[in-house]
This record gives structure tokens, C-alpha cells and sequence, in this order.
């Protein structure tokens, strides 16, 4: 590991530590924001998709006559439009842009128009007649597993594979497809340049990324495409992916103009990667006393019909299926498989959140046949640094307050208050189903463990530059604002750095600064923080060491308590740092699974209080208290955010929040039925943060963004087991699982 | 109305229609200016009263259901009679008009007639509503029963189509209504359990099991996405149960 420079927090007003307002916050409040949706050109036309009505049909002709045919359509382009590359992919390019000889998942993209305004772009893209042969959808991953239609194979043995535990729990547990749902949909601008190029403002997570495969799939030079960050309302991992990144280049290419796509709710459902389907098969061996002897199991995930993120996924899920927990014995075998089901990728927690609602029902089935209080067995078992990864081996060095963790969740006083009075407070709400007398209330815990930031030595690094102008400091990114809160955080690593008051975050497009990576993995404060807090320092020393200084503030350097510059003088200088961070190096592991494969780690606990109708099945999540291992607490308002927002999210895997799929075919594409939690399924929230020096993130900080969202499900979960004896394998929870059995 | 024109009230199931493209009405005629249609006067509901009316000012059972329609903005806007043109066998408002034997007022330029609920209600999203009328009432009948309880089930607290509705009412003599939504193509009412509590004073437990029992054998409800047959079937008798010890108490 490289050594780790402890970097002082200069005293400044808004900087670490604190939690002032965020500069986007009253404008999004007001509704002033500029989102994605909001982009605006003169002449522009506006993009829309043609998409396949079927998961998997090989195309016999495609006539775009008709379309054209309409007043006010500019183009109709197909596969044979694309002049680059074919295919994209965030890992592997097997994607079509658009799809020409074969469709491979229900609202695939076959053809894209541009049209004078939106409702005829609409019109014209209902009016491509493509002639399908309707084929057999292969929506099976036994089947799929069987044909070795995958995506990738994980293999991880560690320790004595033949020991054998006092005390053997068997478990099988499924995951449904969760959405990322985010408010915002898909949108963009292409706006070409006259000169052959293209500026593209579009909705997502790592401008970069989709910089590059517009490069390639267009057979430009790369100085020809620039991706600007722009408003997003909500990623949550569904906007890694290219999604009308590349059909809006080509439309304005094509036709000379600015165009615009916004995708609609039910076409955003279909137009981004999902949370992978899980299966899980899990044997957990202790000893009599607690002490957990072997893990093995089995995780097969569905990647749908293209490779997204499903090979990282994968071993993701692999990688933390045992949990926070010492293990020196561990089997596990993983497997993506290929279907015909809507395409899975990138969603909050990135595999973790499937294994833990496993790896948690299997440690409470323990607990239970061993006689040992659920927290108990979690922390006679607890992974803390200088242990071992119990799947990987890899040595923990940075911080892992497991123990701290569960201590502090179980000194939380909870409140046994009993069902509320407030009838919809309780399960049904306003349905008005539930009384106090038909509640049974329920406990549950859950822990869970993730890596921050890139993986198997794949070179995750960030730039940012910070300048010194008349508006103060600027801090330059290509890193995304997703909502998460970096526009505040970067400024106040920046204002900690520098010593200054004054500073704000300001994103600039692929051309003027080098990736940041992506917004994911809960990586943006810890690698674009790292960098911003580099460059900060280095240049607070570059302009001491020039004037002599002992001391910079607001009013500029000083030395032996006199002024020497003005901080005007030095704003006009134009001093400016630029910094590349990357944090230490990961290796792909061995054969075996094993190797130095993560950067860092996190640690979360929860406990959720349910009420539950176990009649009717209905379950109303009472509150959810949380313990977070977070390494240093840049703003502690922006963590709760993350907290309360990823419990939700949590609570919503649980009891509600799944595509249902049949045939290939999503049959809730809408938030009709596509259930989200509103404020009366919110539960009560009270969060603890667990801050610890040693992280190599600013001023030690971790990634907090994933954890909440990754044991809050189980917790709920376990909850709900507590309350009724239901075995509860399966999430989210449906009434009938409950009610029926 | 006029030859192929489409009745926009609060537009909350009508825009939803357009903007999925399953309707392009060619003439639509606005109807909130149509003063006569916000009236309500007695068991008399015009066919514009907003949800929010109706949770403020509507019968016990019929406030419970406004309630729980969509979120304030739509209870703002969406109306009854536009809850009864749509007709969807998930219609918040609907068992309510079942359990009371509601009738639906029609009017059109060649006069007004009324139709019985069940006469009026004739499949999923049909009715016997011709096309140049317009549903200008909902008429409830003199006399309410004193005890009448709703009860709508959903995976979410609030802002959910539900998978199974319930309306129970019993009259002083014991004259008990129970009906159902989602469950069936269309609103029923579960007639046999009516009948077997009708007749029973102060119902025991073997009554209210038997009772349930019935409620759950009368509905005919189908799996989809939103739940499954078997739970709708199971529910149903336990909401029936629930709602009419309630208006037991
Ligand atoms: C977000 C959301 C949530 C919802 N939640 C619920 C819910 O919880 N429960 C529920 O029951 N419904 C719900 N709905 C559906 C809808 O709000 C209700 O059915 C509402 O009562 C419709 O009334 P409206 O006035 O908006 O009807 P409109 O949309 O204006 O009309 C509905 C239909 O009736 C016809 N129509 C309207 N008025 C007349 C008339 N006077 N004469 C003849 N035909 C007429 C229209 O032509 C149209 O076909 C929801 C809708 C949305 C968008």
C-alpha cells in the first residue's frame, strides 16, 4: 500500500466538517435548476427511438420510408447509418448502436428519427415498419448456464476446502430486478459544431466513457466529440451505460442541427441497465461457539441479452458474499449468464446488496440454531483491519471499524413504542386495511461490506485543477453531479486546502480536463476529493513558497503576521494546480479468486423495526437505525442524505420495488406499478457515524454513497421474519409471500 | 355530446390515456365550466364533485375511498363521474355505488335517464354509456345505512392501484352489503355472504369465519403483475371480515 500523507485541514469558513447549503439546493428547490430535460438550442429538432415490441426476433427489413414520408421528419437512421464502430459497451463493445440483423431484448433500438418538434419525432418513430421473425426468447439462466451462454465465471477458494463446521445452515434466496427509477429520465443535446464535430450535453454518471464510444461509433478523431456534463436528476448506476448518447451525435451529424431526446417514463425503463436478478445457494459451517468455520456458494446473476457491467457485478457479488465476517475457509462460484431478459448493470451497492440479504438471512439462521444472539455471532465474527478478506485473502490496512459498528447499532436505544395510533402509520396506510390489533412488530439486523472505488487493477484515477480567480477558488471536474451532493463537497475540500472561503466547483467538458471516472463505487469524494485536496495543497504551498508566506486567507499571504499580497494580486497571477490521484493499486486476482483486489473498504449496520399484517402480508417499515463506517465526515448533512435516501431505496428492494418480467417482457414499465416507497412508507431514521483516521481519501475520508443502500434490505428483511416466521427468501417481500406462504 | 367527442373532466385517467398514445380523441369536449355538473345536493352527486369534496363532505365509505385516491394533486382534479366513465374494475369510488345500490344519471340532448350501477357497469372499462351521453349524476339512494366501512389493498401506503377494494355496509336491521373491487371484471357484490350475515343479529365467530369464507369464494379475481389469484381470493374474505366487524363495533 503507498504511504499515506496526512493532510492538515487549514481553518476556512464552509470547509470540511461543516455542511453549508448547497449552491444547487434553493435553485432545484425553486425549480430554476437546469436539468438535462431542460436543454435548449435554436433550431433544434427533436430525437426519438424506434424499439423492438419483442425480446428476441431477427429483423427481415426495415422500410424508414414511411416515416420520412411524414412532415417535419429531418432523418430516419439505422444500423446502416453508423459510420464507426457498430457497437458500444462500458466493458465490452457488444451492443448494438442500433440493432440489424437480430433483436436481442424487448426495446432494443432499431432506428432513430429526427423531427421538427417532439409528438412528431414520436409519430415517426412508430412509423418505421421493421418486419420481425418472432424468435424464442431464452429467458431461462439454467438454460443459458447450461449452453454457457455467460458473461463470466468466478471461481474463489480460499483456505482448507475440506473443513467442516459443528453446525451446518443451508440457504437458497432470490433477488428481484430492481430499477434505479430515477426521477430524472434519459435526455440530452447534440449540438454539432460546423466543423465536423460535436458537443453532446446528455444525462450522465461518467462523461468520459460516453466521449470515447461516441468517438469510435461515429469515426471521429477524438478532438471532434465533446461531452459536457450537464443537470441530472438521479443515477444510481443507470447511467454508466450509453444509452441516446450515440443516436444524438448521429442525428445531429446527420442532419446539421441541434437535436434534443428526452426519453419518456415507460421508454426510460427500458432505455437504462437494471439491478441484476440473483440466485443464491449458500452453506454457512460454525462451530459450536459461534465461530464460523466455512462459507460456500453458489451466485448466479442474469446480465439480460448485452455484457453492460455484468462481469464486474459478478464478481463484485462474489467477492462480498460472505460479508463483514473472518472466514478462513470459502467456496464460491459465480456466474453471469446471457438471456433475453432486459439488459442488468450498474445499481447502487453493484452486487452486494443481492449476496447481503443472503449472507445476512444465513448469519441470523445461524445464530438461531446456535442459540447466540443475532449481533452477538455478527461480532464474535467481525472483519476488522489487519484480518483477511475472507474470499480474496487480501490484508486489511485502512480502517474497518466492524465491531464499532454493530456496538454502537446495538446501543441505539430502541424505542418499543408498539403500532402507532395513526392508522396510516401502520401497514395498508390510507387504505385503512390494518388496525393495532392485526400488527405483529418485528427486529431485524443486517451488516454489510463493499469496496470503494475501482477494482481488479483497473486504473481509476481522477483529475481536477484548482484555479485562484476574482470569483475565488475554482475547482474543475468532469466528476458528476448526480444529486449526491460533490458541487458542495469538492468546494469544501478545496476551502480546507487552500485556506480560503471562497470557492465553488465549476464542470468543465472532455476537452479541458482529464476523466474523473466515474460517479459509482462511492468513489467521487475519496478520488476526485483526493485530487482536488492535492492540488489545493500544492498550490496554498506553491504560493507561499513564492511570496515567502508563513500564512494565506481571505486577505492573502502573510508573513510574521503582515500581509505581504493582497488576495486580488493574487487572483489576477492566475495561479492554478492541476492534479491526476489515483488511489493505491489493485491487482485481478489469481485463479483462485485471490489477490490484493480492492482499494478500500466500508462497513454499515441497520436495524429496521417493522409493523406487520401477517393476514393480509402488508408491512409498513416503522425505522431503520444505521451505524456507518464512513472514515472522516466531510459534511455530515450530505451523508444523512445519502443515508436516509439509501435506506429508502432499501426499504424499497424489500417490500416493493421490482420489474416484473415475463417472457422478456417488463409488464410495469411506468410508476403506476412500478412501486417506489412515498413518505408514508418512509421510515423513521436515525444514523450513526463512524469516524476513524487511516483512509487514503481526504482527510481520511470514505465513500458513503453504497453502504446504506446495501444491509437496509436485509435488516427489513429480517424484520419481517422476526415478526411473522416467515422463512422470507426472497426480496422484495410480496403480501402473498407473507399472507399465503 | 356530439358524434365522436371524448368528456375531458380532470383528465387524470383520460391524459394518462393520450400521453401512452392509447387514445387520440379527435373532439374533446372540457367540462369543468358545466356548473350544473360540480352541483351536489343530497344523495345527488354531480358527476364533476372532485375526490377532495368528497373526502371533506362524501358518506363515511365514500370519504374513506377519496382518500385514498392518487395524491392531493389528483384528488384536486380527478372526479367521480370520471372514476365512473372509466370504469375500471380497480375504481376507488365504485364499490361504494355497488354496496348502495347506486344508479347513474345519463343526459343527452334526446333527454336524461338513470341506470342502476350493476345495469350500468357491464365489463373491464365498459359501460352501457352511449356515445352521446354524458353522465351528468351519481344518485345515491334517500337513506344510507348508519355503518359503512372501506378498505383498499396495496403493496404501497399511499398513491397505489389497489389489488383488492372492499365496501361493507350494515343497516340497523341487520341488512348487510359487501362489495368488492378488483377482483372481478367488474364491481360485484359478494350476494351469498350479504345473505348469510343479513339474517344473523350479533354474529359469532363461526358466522364471521363462514362469512369470510363466502367473501372469498364469490370473487373471481385473476393473477397479473399487481398480485396473484390466490391473494385476492384469501384477502378479500379477510378484508369483508375486518370491515364488518368494524361496523359490528
Ligand atoms: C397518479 C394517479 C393516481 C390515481 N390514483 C387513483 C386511485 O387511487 N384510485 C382510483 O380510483 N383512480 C385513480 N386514478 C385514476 C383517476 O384519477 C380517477 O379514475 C378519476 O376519478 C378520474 O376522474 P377525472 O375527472 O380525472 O376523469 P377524466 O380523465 O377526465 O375522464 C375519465 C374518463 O371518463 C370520461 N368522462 C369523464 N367525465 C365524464 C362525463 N361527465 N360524462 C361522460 N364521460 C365522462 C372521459 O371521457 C374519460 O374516458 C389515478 C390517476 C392518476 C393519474
Amino acid at each position: 500500500m503507498t504511504t499515506k500523507t496526512t493532510t492538515r485541514i487549514t481553518p476556512a469558513k464552509g470547509g470540511v466538517g461543516e455542511s453549508p447549503l448547497r449552491p444547487d439546493g434553493v435553485p432545484k428547490l425553486k425549480g430554476t435548476f437546469e436539468y438535462a430535460q431542460d436543454l435548449h438550442a435554436d433550431q433544434m429538432l427533436w430525437g426519438a427511438t424506434t424499439r423492438s415490441p419483442h425480446p428476441h426476433a431477427r429483423i427481415v427489413s426495415i422500410d424508414v420510408g414511411p416515416a420520412l414520408a411524414i412532415g417535419g421528419v429531418h432523418a430516419v437512421l439505422t444500423a446502416d447509418d453508423v459510420p464507426g464502430r457498430a457497437t458500444f459497451g462500458l466493458e465490452h463493445p457488444d451492443q448494438p448502436v442500433l440493432a440489424s440483423d437480430e433483436v436481442r431484448y424487448w426495446g432494443e433500438p432499431v432506428a432513430i428519427v429526427a423531427a421538427e418538434d417532439e409528438p412528431t419525432a414520436r409519430l415517426a418513430a412508430a412509423a418505421v415498419r421493421v418486419e420481425y421473425e418472432v424468435l424464442e426468447p431464452n429467458v431461462d439462466g439454467d438454460e443459458a448456464e447450461r449452453r454457457d451462454d455467460t458473461f463470466r465465471r468466478m471461481r474463489i477458494r480460499r483456505g482448507d476446502q475440506e473443513v467442516q463446521g459443528e453446525v451446518v445452515v443451508d440457504g437458497y434466496y432470490e433477488v428481484g430486478m430492481q430499477d434505479q427509477a430515477p426521477l430524472g429520465t434519459e435526455a440530452g443535446l447534440a449540438i454539432p459544431d460546423g466543423n465536423g464535430g460535436v458537443d453532446l450535453y446528455a444525462t450522465s454518471q461518467f462523461v468520459h466513457v460516453d466521449q470515447e464510444q461516441v468517438v469510435a461509433s461515429l469515426g471521429l478523431r477524438p478532438d471532434q466529440v465533446r461531452a459536457h456534463p450537464t443537470g441530472i436528476g438521479g443515477a444510481f448506476g443507470a447511467r454508466e451505460d450509453v444509452n441516446l448518447h450515440i443516436h444524438l451525435c448521429l442525428l445531429a451529424l446527420y442532419t446539421g442541427k441541434p437535436v434534443k431526446m428526452v426519453y419518456q417514463r415507460s421508454e426510460s425503463f427500458t432505455g437504462h441497465v437494471h439491478r441484476h436478478p440473483a440466485r443464491m445457494w449458500y452453506r454457512h459451517h460454525a462451530n459450536r461457539d459461534g465461530t464460523l468455520i466455512r462459507v460456500e456458494a453458489r451466485v448466479v446473476i442474469d446480465g439480460g441479452a448485452y455484457a453492460s457491467t455484468t462481469a464486474a457485478v459478478l464478481a463484485n457479488a462474489c467477492y462480498f458474499s460472505v460479508g463483514p465476517y473472518r472466514c478462513d475457509s470459502v467456496s464460491v462460484d459465480g456466474v453471469g449468464v446471457r438471456t433475453n431478459n432486459p439488459p442488468c448493470g450498474a445499481m447502487r451497492g453493484f452486487g452486494a446488496v443481492q449476496v447481503c440479504f443472503a449472507h445476512e438471512a444465513q448469519m441470523d439462521k445461524l445464530a438461531t440454531e446456535l442459540g447466540i444472539h443475532p449481533l452477538e455471532l455478527r461480532r464474535m465474527n467481525a472483519l476488522t483491519t489487519g484480518d483477511h478478506m475472507p474470499t480474496t485473502g487480501q490484508l486489511i490496512e485502512t480502517p474497518l471499524p466492524t465491531r464499532e459498528v454493530i456496538d454502537s447499532l446495538e446501543a441505539m436505544p430502541i424505542m418499543d413504542d408498539g403500532p402507532p395510533d395513526d392508522v396510516t402509520q401502520l401497514p395498508g396506510g390510507t387504505g385503512l386495511t390494518t388496525e393495532p390489533g392485526d400488527v405483529k412488530r418485528g427486529v431485524g439486523y443486517a451488516l454489510g461490506l463493499k469496496n470503494l472505488g475501482f477494482s481488479e487493477g483497473f486504473d481509476d484515477f481522477a483529475q481536477a485543477r484548482v484555479r485562484l480567480t476574482e470569483e475565488g477558488a475554482i475547482v474543475e471536474t468532469a466528476a458528476i453531479e448526480v444529486g449526491q451532493g460533490l458541487v458542495s463537497v469538492l468546494a469544501q475540500i478545496a476551502r480546507s486546502g487552500l485556506g480560503l472561503s471562497r470557492a465553488v466547483v465549476k464542470h468543465v467538458d472532455t476537452s479541458r480536463i482529464e476523466s474523473a471516472g466515474s460517479t459509482s463505487a462511492s468513489r467521487q469524494t475519496q478520488v476526485s476529493g483526493g485530487a482536488t485536496l492535492e492540488a489545493a495543497t500544492k498550490l496554498r504551498q506553491r504560493i507561499l513558497d513564492a511570496h515567502g508566506g508563513d500564512d494565506l486567507n481571505d486577505s492573502g499571504v502573510w508573513r510574521g503576521g503582515e500581509l505581504v499580497v493582497g488576495i486580488e494580486e493574487l487572483a489576477e497571477a492566475g495561479w492554478e494546480e492541476t492534479v491526476t490521484f489515483r488511489h493505491p493499486p489493485t491487482y485481478a486476482p489469481d485463479e483462485d479468486g485471490q489477490g490484493v483486489v480492492h482499494a478500500d473498504f466500508a462497513v454499515a449496520g441497520h436495524r429496521a423495526v417493522v409493523d406487520v399484517d401477517p393476514d393480509l402480508g402488508l408491512v409498513k417499515v416503522h425505522r431503520v437505525d444505521t451505524s456507518q463506517d464512513v472514515g472522516r465526515a466531510l459534511n455530515p448533512e450530505s451523508i444523512r442524505g445519502q443515508i436516509e435516501g439509501g435506506i429508502m431505496q432499501g426499504v424499497g428492494l424489500a417490500i416493493m420495488e421490482e420489474l416484473v418480467i415475463e417472457g422478456g417482457v417488463i409488464k410495469n414499465p411506468n410508476f403506476t406499478d412500478y412501486l417506489l416507497p412515498t413518505i408514508l412508507d418512509a421510515p423513521d431514521v436515525e444514523a450513526l457515524l463512524i469516524e476513524e483516521d487511516g483512509s487514503w481519501g481526504p482527510f481520511g475520508a470514505k465513500g458513503v454513497g453504497e453502504p446504506p443502500t446495501i444491509s437496509s434490505t436485509a435488516a427489513v428483511a429480517a424484520a419481517i421474519r422476526d415478526a411473522t416466521g416467515r422463512p422470507v427468501t426472497r426480496v422484495p417481500v410480496r403480501p402473498q409471500d407473507i399472507a399465503i406462504g | 355530446m356530439g358524434e365522436g367527442a371524448t368528456a375531458l373532466a380532470g383528465g387524470t385517467d383520460l391524459m394518462v390515456e393520450v400521453n401512452f398514445g392509447h387514445t387520440r380523441p379527435e373532439n374533446v369536449v372540457a367540462l369543468r365550466r358545466v356548473e350544473e355538473l360540480a352541483q351536489w345536493e343530497g344523495g345527488r352527486i354531480g358527476a364533476g364533485v372532485t375526490w377532495r369534496r368528497l373526502e371533506r363532505d362524501g358518506p363515511r365509505a365514500l370519504a374513506q375511498a377519496a382518500r385514498t385516491v392518487g395524491s392531493p394533486q389528483i384528488r384536486n382534479a380527478g372526479t367521480l363521474g370520471g372514476n365512473v366513465g372509466t370504469a375500471s374494475p380497480a375504481g376507488d369510488g365504485l364499490p361504494f355505488l355497488a354496496a348502495v345500490d347506486a344508479s347513474i344519471e345519463l343526459a343527452s340532448e334526446s333527454g336524461r335517464r338513470t341506470l342502476r350501477w350493476d345495469d350500468f357497469f357491464i365489463g373491464v372499462k365498459k359501460t352501457a354509456r352511449r356515445p352521446d351521453e354524458l353522465i351528468s349524476a351519481i344518485q345515491l339512494p334517500e337513506a344510507l345505512p348508519d355503518r359503512q366501512e372501506f378498505a383498499k389493498i396495496g403493496v404501497r401506503n399511499a398513491m397505489v392501484i389497489a389489488t383488492v377494494y372492499c365496501v361493507v355496509t350494515r343497516a340497523e336491521d341487520g341488512e348487510t352489503r359487501v362489495a368488492l373491487g378488483s377482483v372481478a371484471p367488474t364491481t360485484i357484490r359478494a350476494r351469498r355472504a350479504e345473505e348469510l350475515i343479513s339474517s344473523v343479529a350479533s354474529p359469532g365467530e363461526e358466522d364471521l369465519r363462514e362469512f369470510a369464507r363466502l367473501v372469498s369464494e364469490e370473487v373471481t379475481p385473476i393473477t397479473d403483475h399487481r398480485s396473484t389469484e390466490q391473494y385476492r381470493r384469501h384477502s378479500s374474505g379477510v378484508l369483508a371480515r375486518r370491515l364488518l366487524e368494524r361496523c359490528l363495533r
